[in-house]
C-alpha cells in the first residue's frame, strides 16, 4: 500500500451519547465526517455514518461451504477410489459416519477463513503499526476526525465548539 | 441513544465507574509488578510442569509399561484425566459463545478468563492421547495428510479419529474467538504503555485503532463465530462421548451419552471457572466486575448442569435394570457395588446430591461456599470419568481376565504435571492480558453500571430496603441520579428535561409539586402535550422507598402515566 499522510483535525467527546448527538449534527450540516473512533462499539452508530453492514457473515457462508465440500467429497474420494477399504463390513462410502468430520471442517473453514478476512480487509495484522490521532481513544474518549482537505477548517471548529467537544486538535497520519 | 436500563436487573459493574475507572481497574494487573504470591505461584506451577515433563519424557523413553495399563484395562488415568480437561474446556466458549447469542450481560465479566481457562484445558487434555499412543513421534500419523505410505490415510468412519478433527477445530476456534476479542484490550493497554512495553503491545494489537467500521466488523465477526462456536461446542463432547458410546463395552454402549457428558463437561466447567475466579477477583480486587451476581448466575448453570447429570446417572441405572440384558446390569451393580464402589459413590456424592445446596439463594451467593463446592464437584467430575473408564473395563465379559489397577508414580507425575502447565499458563495470562474483557465490560457500563440501574442492588430481591441517601452532587461535580425513566410515563426525553430542571433522583421528584414539573415541560423544546406528571410524584415516593413491588402494582393501574 502507498503510504500517503491526511491531515486529520479531530475532536474528542466524553461520551457515546454526545458523540451521536455531534454525528447527527454534522450530518444536518453537511459536514464529510472522515472517520469515528470509539473505545467500544456504539450502537446506533453505523446507519448514521452510513456505513453498509458488514458482509463478513456472506463470506463465513462460503468458507463453511467450502469446508463442508473438502470434508465431505475428500473423504468420499480417498474411501470410494483412492483406497477403497471396509470397515466393519459398512459400505465403502458410508455416509452417516462421515457427518462428525464434515461439521468440524465446515465450522473450523469458515472461522479461520473469516477471522483470516477480518484482518486482512481492516488492514490488520501483526506488525501493523497502529494509526492512532490520540491515545485516549482506547480508554474513555470518543473522536469524530474530519479530513482537513475535505471540509471548511472553520465550520469544524465552531462544529465541535457547538455539539460539546471536549478537545480539537490536529494530526497528520 | 439511551441505552435500555432493566428495572429489576441487579447491576453488573459495581462502585460507580467511569468509563476511565474500567480501563485503570482491568489494565492494572499488566502493569504493576507481580506480587509475592504471583511469583510464589508461577514457581509452584512451573515446578509442577517441570516434573509433569520428566514424566512424560520417562514414559517415552522408557515405554508405556511404565504406567499400570493391563490387558483388561486399556485405558485409565490417561483418558480419564484427557476427557477431565477437555469438559473443564467447555465453559469458556459456553460463556463466550452461547451466552453471547443469549445476550447474558453478565458474560462479560467473566468471558476472557473462562476463554482463557478454556484454551489451557483443552492444551492439557490434548496431551494426553497424545502420550497414550505410546510412540509420540508417529502422532502425525492421525492426520490425513498426503503421506509415502500409499498415501495411507486414518480411518475416517473411527469415533478416535472424530475427535482429533473436533479437538483440533474446538481449540483452534476458540483460540481465533479469544484473540479476536483481546485485540482492542491489547490496543488499550498498548495506549497507555512506552517504549519497548508499547512495542510489544503494539504488536499485539495488530494496529487496532477502534475505528467505527471495524468494530462494526469485529461486532459482525463475535456473532458469526458465537453462532458456529455454539454447535461446535457441543458437537466437540457429544464426539468425545462418541468414543465409549459406538463401542460394544457393556455400561458405555448408550445413547444417552452424548447429552449426559455435554452437561457433564458444561457442570464440571463451570465448576473450574468458579474456582478461578474467586481467587482471580479476590487477588487482583476484581470485585466490581466479577460481582456476586456473577457467581450466583453461575452457580445456577451449575444447579441446571448438575440436575441434568442426575437424571442421566439414574437413568443410566433404570434403563439397565430395564434392558433385562445382564452384562448392562453387571456393569452397573459392579460400578457401586464392585472393588472401585467409593469412586462411584463420591460421583453420586459429589455431582448428584452437593450442588442440590444451590437451590438455597443464601449458598448460591456464598462465595466461600462456592469455592468449596467448585472443588467438589471437580473432585465427583474426576471420579465420574474413572467409574465410567477403568471401573468398567476392570470387570468384562471374561471373570479369568478381570483386573484391577491403580496408577504409578508416572501416571499420577503426568496428571499433576498437566496442573502445572494449566496454573503456569494461566498465571502468564493474567499479568499479559487484561483479565476481564474492557470494551465489553465498557459497552454495557450504561444499561448494567449501577449508577446507571439506580444503585439499589437489592431492589431485585423484593425487601423494602429503603433506597441510599444519596447525596445530590458529589465532589466530583458529577450528579448522583436515579433512573427516573423507571416510573411510568417518564422517557429519556422527559428524563433530561427533568434533569435539566434539577431534578435527579426520586427523592426529589416525589417533593416536586405537579405544577413545578408541567412547569418545565412547557418550558423545554419538545411536545409534552401528552404526558401529564400527575402521577410521577406518588411514583417516585415509592422508587425512593424501594417499595418496587407497590410500583409495579400502581403502574399497572396507570395509564401512560395517568390515574
Amino acid at each position: 500500500m502507498a503510504v500517503k499522510t491526511v491531515d486529520y483535525i479531530y475532536g474528542l467527546y466524553n461520551d457515546e451519547e454526545i458523540l451521536l448527538d455531534a454525528v447527527r449534527t454534522a450530518n444536518a450540516e453537511h459536514l464529510e465526517i472522515g472517520e469515528v473512533y470509539s473505545p467500544f462499539p456504539v450502537h446506533g452508530l453505523d446507519p448514521l455514518l452510513g456505513l453498509e453492514e458488514s458482509r463478513l457473515h456472506i463470506a463465513g457462508f462460503v468458507y463453511g461451504g467450502l469446508g463442508t465440500l473438502t470434508a465431505f467429497l475428500g473423504m468420499t474420494w480417498i474411501f470410494t477410489k483412492d483406497w477403497p477399504i471396509i470397515f466393519g463390513g459398512k459400505p465403502y462410502w458410508s455416509v452417516p459416519a462421515f457427518i462428525p468430520i464434515t461439521f468440524e471442517l465446515t465450522v473450523l473453514f469458515a472461522a479461520i477463513g473469516m477471522v483470516v478476512s477480518f484482518y486482512i480487509v481492516c488492514g490488520l495484522g501483526p506488525g501493523v503499526k497502529e494509526k492512532t490521532l490520540d491515545d485516549r481513544i482506547t480508554d474513555d474518549k470518543f473522536c469524530i476526525a474530519f479530513n482537513k482537505s475535505e471540509v471548511n477548517i472553520d465550520a469544524v471548529n465552531a462544529f465541535f465548539k457547538n455539539t460539546g467537544a471536549e478537545e480539537v486538535n490536529s494530526k497528520s497520519l | 441513544m439511551s441505552s435500555p436500563v432493566s428495572a429489576i436487573r441487579p447491576p453488573l459493574v459495581t462502585g460507580h465507574k467511569s468509563y476511565h475507572d474500567i480501563t485503570e481497574d482491568l489494565v492494572i494487573g499488566t502493569e504493576k509488578t507481580p506480587t509475592a504470591s504471583w511469583v510464589i505461584g508461577l514457581i509452584l506451577s512451573v515446578t509442577l510442569l517441570g516434573f509433569g515433563i520428566f514424566c512424560i519424557l520417562w514414559t517415552i523413553w522408557n515405554g508405556i509399561g511404565t504406567w499400570n495399563l493391563n490387558r483388561t484395562i486399556g485405558w485409565g488415568w490417561d483418558i480419564t484425566n484427557f476427557v477431565w480437561w477437555i469438559g473443564i474446556g467447555h465453559a469458556g466458549t459456553l460463556i463466550s459463545a452461547i451466552l453471547l447469542l443469549f445476550r447474558q450481560k453478565w458474560r462479560t465479566g467473566v468471558n476472557r478468563a473462562a476463554e482463557a481457562m478454556t484454551i489451557f484445558a483443552v492444551m492439557c487434555a490434548g496431551l494426553f492421547p497424545l502420550i497414550h499412543m505410546g510412540r509420540i513421534w508417529m502422532a502425525m500419523f492421525i492426520f490425513p495428510y498426503v503421506n509415502t505410505r500409499g498415501p495411507l490415510w486414518p480411518n475416517f468412519n473411527s469415533p478416535l479419529l472424530w475427535d482429533v478433527f473436533a479437538i483440533s477445530t474446538y481449540f483452534t476456534v476458540s483460540l481465533l474467538f479469544w484473540y479476536t476479542g483481546l485485540v482492542p484490550d491489547f490496543a488499550t493497554v498498548r495506549d497507555r504503555a512506552k517504549g519497548f512495553r508499547r512495542k510489544i503491545y503494539s504488536f499485539l494489537s495488530f494496529g487496532w485503532t477502534g475505528s467505527a467500521k471495524h468494530w462494526q466488523r469485529w461486532e459482525s465477526l463475535s456473532l458469526i463465530l458465537a453462532g458456529i462456536a455454539t454447535p461446535l461446542v457441543l458437537s466437540v463432547h457429544t464426539i468425545v462421548s462418541f468414543d465409549f458410546a459406538t463401542s460394544v463395552i457393556p455400561g458405555w454402549h448408550t445413547t444417552i451419552f452424548p447429552p449426559y457428558f455435554v452437561a457433564g463437561a458444561v457442570f464440571s466447567g463451570f465448576a473450574m471457572v468458579q474456582t478461578l475466579m474467586i481467587i482471580t477477583r479476590k487477588i487482583m480486587k476484581l470485585e466490581d466486575y466479577i460481582t456476586i451476581e456473577h457467581i450466583e448466575s453461575m452457580n445456577k448453570v451449575i444447579v441446571t448442569t448438575g440436575m441434568i447429570v442426575g437424571v442421566a446417572y439414574l437413568t443410566e441405572l433404570f434403563i439397565s435394570w430395564y434392558s433385562g440384558y445382564v452384562y448392562e446390569q453387571f456393569a452397573f451393580f459392579n460400578r457401586a457395588l464392585g472393588p472401585y464402589y467409593w469412586s462411584y459413590f463420591g460421583m453420586m456424592f459429589c455431582n448428584v446430591v452437593s450442588p442440590l445446596f444451590f437451590f438455597s439463594k443464601k449458598l448460591r451467593r456464598n462465595i466461600q461456599f462456592t469455592f468449596f463446592m467448585s472443588i467438589l464437584i471437580n473432585i465427583g467430575m474426576w471420579f465420574e470419568r474413572f467409574v465410567i473408564i477403568a471401573t468398567t473395563l476392570a470387570r468384562d465379559y471374561l471373570p479369568s481376565s478381570w483386573s484391577f489397577y491403580v496408577p504409578t508414580w508416572v501416571e499420577i507425575g503426568i496428571y499433576l504435571g498437566t496442573f502445572g502447565l494449566f496454573f503456569t499458563l494461566y498465571l502468564i495470562f493474567v499479568r499479559v492480558a487484561p483479565v476481564v474483557a474492557i470494551a465489553e465490560v465498557k459497552s454495557i457500563l450504561k444499561s448494567s453500571g449501577d449508577q446507571y440501574t439506580g444503585g439499589h442492588s437489592d431492589s431485585h430481591s423484593h425487601k423494602a430496603a429503603p433506597a441510599k441517601k444519596k447525596t445530590l452532587v458529589d465532589t466530583a461535580a458529577n450528579v448522583v441520579s436515579d433512573s427516573l425513566k423507571k416510573l411510568e410515563g417518564i422517557g429519556p426525553k422527559i428524563e433530561q428535561v427533568l434533569n435539566a430542571g434539577g431534578i435527579y433522583t426520586f427523592e426529589q421528584l416525589s417533593q416536586t409539586s405537579v405544577d413545578k414539573m408541567q412547569s418545565l415541560l412547557d418550558s423545554a423544546d419538545g411536545n409534552f402535550k401528552g404526558n401529564s406528571p400527575e402521577s410521577w410524584a406518588d411514583q417516585a415516593r415509592l422508587a425512593a422507598d424501594g417499595k418496587w413491588d407497590e410500583l409495579k402494582t400502581l403502574q399497572d393501574k396507570l395509564d401512560g402515566g395517568r390515574y
